[in-house]
Formats: structure tokens, sequence, C-alpha cells
């Protein structure tokens, strides 16, 4: 079943009122079926993640299709938007961006928030995450009480909280020793062996190893598209 | 569904507010002092109004007062001849207004002069009020006991007086008043009737010769001219001053509010007639009142206005925080824009901080604005009213100034693109 189809999809940025152009995506056709794990490779500045970010529904594409789980979403509104990330999206970032003045039970239950789930029905759902990422005992910390690795893992827990069709993730191991960062990507192949669908961006050869398609980008194309 | 989220939204705004718990505090001490300002003005200034408003009403807003005035020396028509000044209100006038005033209830003539006044080896100094049967009604003044003149009395000039209650007291201390003569100016007056106290409240009004009947005595009229004649006498410190006046006070009762400034109209019109120079006053209590009211009026409001400035800082400075903690948490934004907020949810959530910030505030304040003038009524005599109106006034321009300057910050954040808003540092 396919989740993702984009065809033709373009992003170009105006700098200094139109003079400037910005080809961050210059025609990208890609299709995704569900459950697939794959990593989007590519130099720095290759539109990674201004795709992922279109991909996400944090970003419109200037042109294009874009079918998300069978919808078009590409010239939806910013509540339309707001809601499809709401119901089918979770984003794993870099710098893991949780929230600080909130617990890591409260971080992973944010989403369900605005999903407007009741409080009670968060909490259990929330453990249940907390627990599957193996902080079950570190539910009352605070995000500054804990190691990178580990707030990478409730940053994890949250991304799958509202049980997305699709978790998209920009450089999840970027902030992470080589050992952390391990500990994150068997997460994501447990995710995969559990039929989720994973997309990576990723500078990193041992990563995309992991991925059973890669993607590589240049100057906002698709250069290459891989199977392992 | 919003109410549902209500509690949460609540709960995250303080949750967010509590991180910086100093500055929270500080921005909220602008809505307590504004808050607190209004409510303590309003208090202040209505007391104020309500005093005022009842000396008023004690004089009685049905009633016109006509004085007689001395004139400053120039003007007097004195009778050089005998150094006595002659000016005031006639007996005739008396009898215009009464005739010229049918819808008038009663027409009240009253003159009083001090004389030293005598019962057995005791003495007092007391203000004899001359005046008329219908003087208990007119003036609301009740009996203690016995009776006040009648018109019989009146008509066959009898020597009777009716006493205040602080001249029982002085003259009889310890024995019945009734019935016995109490002498001044060579003349003995039965004592029929002893006045009620006016009560302790002092009234500046009140302390004016006419009226203050506690230490006063009063005869009938006709009997006090034909002993008294209309001469009084004073002997102050080297001086020596005579006066003639017929009446000093004449006090027109009207049936209905509606009529007071009509008959203070003709009154003013007949007595305009009679005397050649304005050798009398008239005083009309409800205009009085009125004017009183409208200044009490403008009074609140420019209280109300002071307090509004000092609401409009404390609004101020909320924004103010508000717009810096929307930058500072610029991230937070993106990563909720991220996890599915909506624009509108993010706007709820800024906003809900602005209003627990000044609805706090507001409540706080309203202790503080009752709590001051309360101390204050406890140390000094000033008079302080809270009315509901004016609380609840308060508050809810405390819940507004949140609103209004809570809704620029809300939109700020809200309008922020999620994308840039997560790259922010
Ligand atoms: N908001 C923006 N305004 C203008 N240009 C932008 C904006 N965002 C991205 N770009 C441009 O689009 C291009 C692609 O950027 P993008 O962030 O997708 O690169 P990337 O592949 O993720 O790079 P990196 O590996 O360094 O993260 C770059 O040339 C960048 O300068
Ligand atoms: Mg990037």
């Amino acid at each position: 079943m396919t989740i993702i189809e984009i065809s033709q999809l373009h992003k170009t940025y105006s700098l200094a009122k139109g003079a400037i152009q910005v080809n961050a995506l210059a025609g990208i056709d890609l299709q995704l079926e569900r459950g697939e794990y794959i990593a989007i490779m590519g130099p720095s500045g290759s539109g990674k993640s201004t795709l992922l970010n279109v991909l996400g529904c944090l970003d419109r594409p200037t042109q294009g299709r874009y079918l998300l789980d069978g919808a078009d979403v590409a010239q939806l509104d910013d509540n339309a938007l707001s809601d499809v990330r709401s119901k089918k999206l979770g984003f794993i970032f870099q710098s893991y961006n949780l929230l600080p003045q909130l617990t890591v039970l409260e971080n992973i239950e944010v989403p369900l928030y605005y999903q407007g789930r009741s409080e009670k029905e968060s909490r259990i759902k929330a453990l249940e995450l907390a627990e599957a990422v193996g902080l079950a005992d570190r539910i009352r910390h605070k995000p500054t009480e804990l190691s990178g690795g580990q707030q990478q893992r409730v940053a994890v827990a949250r991304a799958l909280v509202n049980d997305p069709v699709l978790i998209l993730a920009d450089e999840p191991t970027g902030n992470l020793d080589s050992k952390t960062g391990l500990e994150i990507l068997d997460i994501m192949d447990r995710l995969h062996s559990g039929g989720k669908t994973l997309v990576v961006v990723t500078h990193d050869d041992g990563i995309a190893g992991r991925a059973k398609r890669i993607i590589q980008l240049r100057d906002g194309l698709i250069e290459s598209d891989t199977r392992n | 569904m919003i109410l549902f989220r209500l509690k949460r939204t609540i709960k995250l705004g303080v949750k967010s507010l509590t991180r910086h718990m100093l500055r929270s505090v500080l921005t909220m001490l602008g809505m307590v002092f504004g808050v607190g300002a209004v409510v303590a003005m309003l208090a202040v200034g209505e007391g104020a109004s309500y005093e005022s408003q009842e000396r008023i009403k004690r004089l009685g807003s049905l009633k016109i007062i006509i004085n007689s005035v001395k004139l400053s020396a120039d003007e007097e028509s004195s009778d050089k001849t005998n150094f006595t000044a002659i000016y005031g209100l006639k007996y005739t006038d008396a009898e215009i207004i009464q005739s010229t005033l049918p819808q008038a209830d009663v027409i009240l003539r009253m003159r009083s002069v001090r004389k030293d006044v005598f019962y057995r080896n005791r003495q007092m100094n007391s203000n004899i009020i001359s005046t008329v049967p219908w003087y208990p009604g007119v003036t609301n003044q009740k009996l203690e006991k016995g009776r006040f003149f009648t018109s019989i009395d009146m008509r066959s000039k009898l020597p009777v007086c009716v006493i205040g209650a602080a001249v029982e007291k002085r003259l009889f201390p310890c024995e019945e008043s009734l019935r016995k003569q109490v002498v001044f100016e060579g003349n003995a007056f039965s004592v029929i009737g002893v006045l009620e106290s006016a009560g302790s409240e002092s009234d500046p009004e009140e302390t004016k010769e006419l009226t203050d009947v506690n230490s006063a005595i009063l005869i009938p009229l006709t009997t006090s001219l034909e002993r008294f004649g209309d001469i009084r006498m004073e002997r102050k410190t080297g001086s020596f001053t005579r006066e003639q006046v017929e009446l000093h006070r004449i006090i027109v009762k009207v049936k209905r509010v509606e009529d007071v400034v009509k008959a203070s109209d003709v009154i003013s019109g007949v007595l305009a007639k009679t005397h050649t120079s304005k050798d009398y006053e008239i005083i009309v209590p409800l205009e009085m009142l009125e004017e009183i009211r409208r200044s009490a009026r403008m009074f609140s409001m420019v209280l109300g206005m002071i307090a509004a400035i000092s609401l409009l800082v404390g609004g101020i400075g909320i924004m103010n925080i508000m717009l810096a903690s929307v930058t500072e948490r610029t991230r937070e934004i993106g990563i909720r824009r991220a996890l599915g907020a909506k624009k509108r949810d993010i706007i709820i959530q800024f906003l809900s901080e602005t209003m627990v910030l000044s609805l706090v505030g507001g409540v706080l304040g309203l202790g503080l604005g009752i709590g001051m003038p309360m101390l204050i009524e406890m140390f000094t005599d000033m008079k302080i009213i809270f009315t509901a109106w004016s609380l609840i006034l308060s508050f809810s321009i405390s819940a507004v100034v949140g609103l209004v300057f809570g809704l620029y910050p809300a939109w700020r954040a809200a309008g922020m693109d999620p994308i840039e808003a997560l790259r922010h540092e």
C-alpha cells in the first residue's frame, strides 16, 4: 500500500525580494510503500531537510503533487496541515526538541493533548511508550536531567505516541556519540520490523546501511534510488 | 471540547508561569496595584459622595429653606438713630408665600435669639426659637415626652415652651421637667414637652442655631412677639449690636419632589418684589443634592480614569513580558506546531497565560483594594463604601485587560512559521 506519492515536487525560496531564487527541491518524484525504511542522503544543502519538512507537512511545496496516505495534502491550509501532523506523523529531530518545563511523561503526552485525548488515556499510552524505550524509571525527570541518548529516546516515544503512519527523522543521531546513536538505531530497527514506515535523513553511511532503501539527493533532485 | 480542555490549558499556563516565578509575580504586581487602586478609589469616592448626600438628605429634599442674611455694613438699611440693623424676612413674606403657593404643605416661620435661661438656681445660655405649632412635622422632630404647642396655645399667646434634650439635662438633672417654670427675660414659661435628642452625629448645617434643637427652647411665635418684640441685642467683646429681624427662617415644604424647583422659583420671585436688598438666601437642599450627585459622578469618573491608566500600565507590563516570553519560547512554539498544535492552540496557550496572570493579579488586587481602605477606615473617620458593581467592574476590567493585552503576543506566537520556529536557537 502506497503511503507517499509525490510527483514533480518543487520548493523554491525567493530571497532579496525575488531577485534570487533558490531551488531547494527541483522536481522530485518518489513513491513510498507502507512499512518501508528509507534513508535520504546527500551533501549539505542538497535539500534533504527541505524534502523532509514537506513530507512532514511542516512546509508546503511551491509546485507538485503530494499524496499522503491517499489524501492530497500539497495545498492544504495551515489548520488542515496541523491536523495531518497530529494524526498521521511523528517527528524525531537532531536536537531532540523536548519541552524543558515538562517531565518525560508529559513530553510524551504532548501530541495526544493536541488530539484532544483525555488526560487518563494519554497517561496510560505515554507510560506504555516510556517503557518501550526503556525509560520507565525516568518518567518524572525533566529533560535537563537526562543524557542525550535518553532525551532522544523520549523524543522517539513522543513520535510514536499518536500511532503515526509515517515517522520522519532528521539526523536523529547527529548529536549523539556512536554508541548511544546505535541505541536509537536499534529502536528504529525494531520499529521497522514492527511495520512502521520510516524516513531518516542522515550523513552517516553506517546508518544508511540499516535502511532498506537509500535516496541520494543533489541540488534538489534525486540522484539515485537504491535498495539494499 | 473547549471546556474539557480549559482545566488542562490553565494547568499548562500555570506550569509555564511558575517556571519563572519571580518574573511572573513582578508582572502580576502591575495588575494587583491597578485593580487595587480602582477598588480603593471607587470605595473612597462612593463613601465621600454618600456622606455629603446624607447630609443634604437630612436637611430634607422636599424643603425649601429661606434664611435671613445680615447685609454688609454699606448695604444695610439701618436706623442710624438707635443703631439698629433692620434686615431679613418679614411676617408678611411668610404670608405672601403661603398665599402664592397653595401646593406648599406647611410654611414654618422661625426666629431665634440667644438668652440666658434660669430654673431655680440653675442657669444656661440657650437658643430661644420662636416658631409655629407644625414645627415637629416639618422638621421630622420627635418628642421625648409631653406635647408640642398647638394652634390654641399660639392664638392665646400662652407662655409655654418645649425644651431640647440638652436643656432638660442641664436644668433638670434629677427631676421631672414637665409643668415646671423656666425663666428668661423676666418671663416664666411652663414646660409642656421635651424634644427627642437629635442624635450624636454632628453636622455643620445642624449646628446652626436655628436647627440645633438639643440646647434650644421652642416657644410659640405669637407669644415671643408679644413679650420680646423683634429686636435682638447682642453683646460682643467691647461692641454692642442691635438687630431687628422679624423672622430668621422660613421653611416651605412641598408635597412632591417635582415641585421643589418650581416652588423655589416662585418664592424667589415673590421675595425679589418685596425686598429692596438681598437680605435673604434661598437654600434648596434638593438642588444641592443634585449638585453633589453630579460632582460625585465627575469625581468617580476622574478616579476611574486614573485607575484605568494604572490598569493600562499593568496591561502594557503584561504584554511586554509576554512578547519577550514568546520570543524566548519560539522553539517551543515550533515544537508544539510540529506535534500537531494548530494556530488556535498556540493562541489559547499564550492567552491563557496572560489571563492567569491578570486574573490572579485581579483577585489579589481585589484583596488589596478592599483591605487598604478598610485599614484606613479603621484609623481615620473616613467613610468607605464598597459597591458590588465596583468590585465586579474592576475584576472584569482586569479580565478584559488580560484579554486585550494578551491577544497580540498570542497572535504573534501563532503567526510564527513552524520551520523557522524550530530552527530558532
Ligand atoms: N528558509 C529558507 N530560505 C531560503 N533558502 C533556504 C531556506 N531553507 C533552506 N534553504 C536553502 O535550500 C537549500 C536546501 O536546504 P536544506 O536545509 O534542505 O539542506 P540539507 O540537505 O538539509 O543540508 P544539511 O545537510 O546541511 O542539513 C539550501 O541551499 C538552503 O540554503
Ligand atoms: Mg538538513
